[in-house]
């Protein structure tokens, strides 16, 4: 378990958990940023979570379908070709 | 396609509204000009098919009005429970139990089975949080694209999108964590 020995006006975890998103969205202020980051250089439980939801975020993107083969590609435009204009 | 449909209309209409879409589709094919990449311009059609449709079902209410609700405050993205309460008189506020570490690392996140698991937490998500993580995160349309195309508020967005992670997250940690 972590030891926070921070400063006074050290985030709560509970707190980090909640603006997390707008923390990675590049939206906090300053201020709050700041105390973010030092939080997250002393909370190995809250650098795990934002890792945590880091990959979340990556795995999320790898869900996305493969671009077509070039093959693929190719057939869908010839189908789109021969089809002109579509339904009168 | 049917998936980011079924966030704005919901099961019984999505592959109906996914099918309009692909005839628009084809019918403005040539006059896609290639600015945005094809899959997004696809996508877009979906977004803007599905949100007409929803607004011409009356029993619905607007789309905007459904996401509105569902950011309303009350969803923490974490379970209190693994906090620390506030009376605590060393750390009020901090991890009771430390996340788990995830066992098998980048492999077993990006293996068959962890991505089906994602996927089928993604379609568990409501539709405002599973319509807003699909098109951020999975698709990768920045908050003003999204924001555009949905007609929502930057806020409400941010909110969905917050929320839609930590569920997420928290259901690749069941799936993944020690213990």
């Amino acid at each position: 378990m972590s030891e926070p020995i921070g400063p006074a006006d050290d985030m709560p975890c509970q707190e980090l958990v909640e603006v997390a998103t707008e923390w990675l969205e590049g939206v906090l202020g300053p201020d709050e940023r700041r105390r973010v980051e030092a939080h997250l250089a002393l909370c190995d439980g809250c650098d795990d979570y934002v890792a945590q939801l880091r990959a979340t975020i990556v795995a999320l993107g790898d869900l996305r379908d493969a671009p077509p083969s070039a093959a693929t590609r190719d057939a869908v435009l010839r189908r789109l070709g021969e089809w002109e204009g579509g339904p009168a | 396609m049917v998936r980011i449909a079924r966030g704005i209309v919901g099961e019984a209409l999505a592959e109906e509204v996914a099918q309009e879409a692909w005839l628009g589709v084809l019918q403005g094919i040539d006059r896609f000009e290639g600015r945005s990449a094809l899959r997004t311009w696809i996508l877009r059609i979906v977004v803007n098919r599905a949100r007409t449709r929803r607004e011409r079902e009356r029993r619905s209410l607007p789309f905007s009005a459904l996401v509105s609700a569902e950011a309303a405050p009350g969803e923490p993205a974490v379970d209190p429970d693994r906090f620390l309460g506030p009376d605590h008189d060393r750390w009020p506020g901090h991890w009771a139990a430390a996340p788990a570490a995830w066992r098998g690392g980048e492999e077993r996140l990006l293996a068959r089975e962890a991505r089906e698991l994602l996927s089928r937490a993604i379609d568990a998500l409501p539709p405002g949080q599973r319509t807003v993580v699909s098109l951020r995160d999975v698709e990768g349309w920045s908050a003003g694209e999204v924001c555009n195309a949905l007609d929502i508020t930057e806020t409400n967005q941010r909110v969905l999108l917050h929320r839609g992670r930590a569920r997420l997250r928290a259901a690749l940690d069941d799936y993944l964590g020690e213990g």
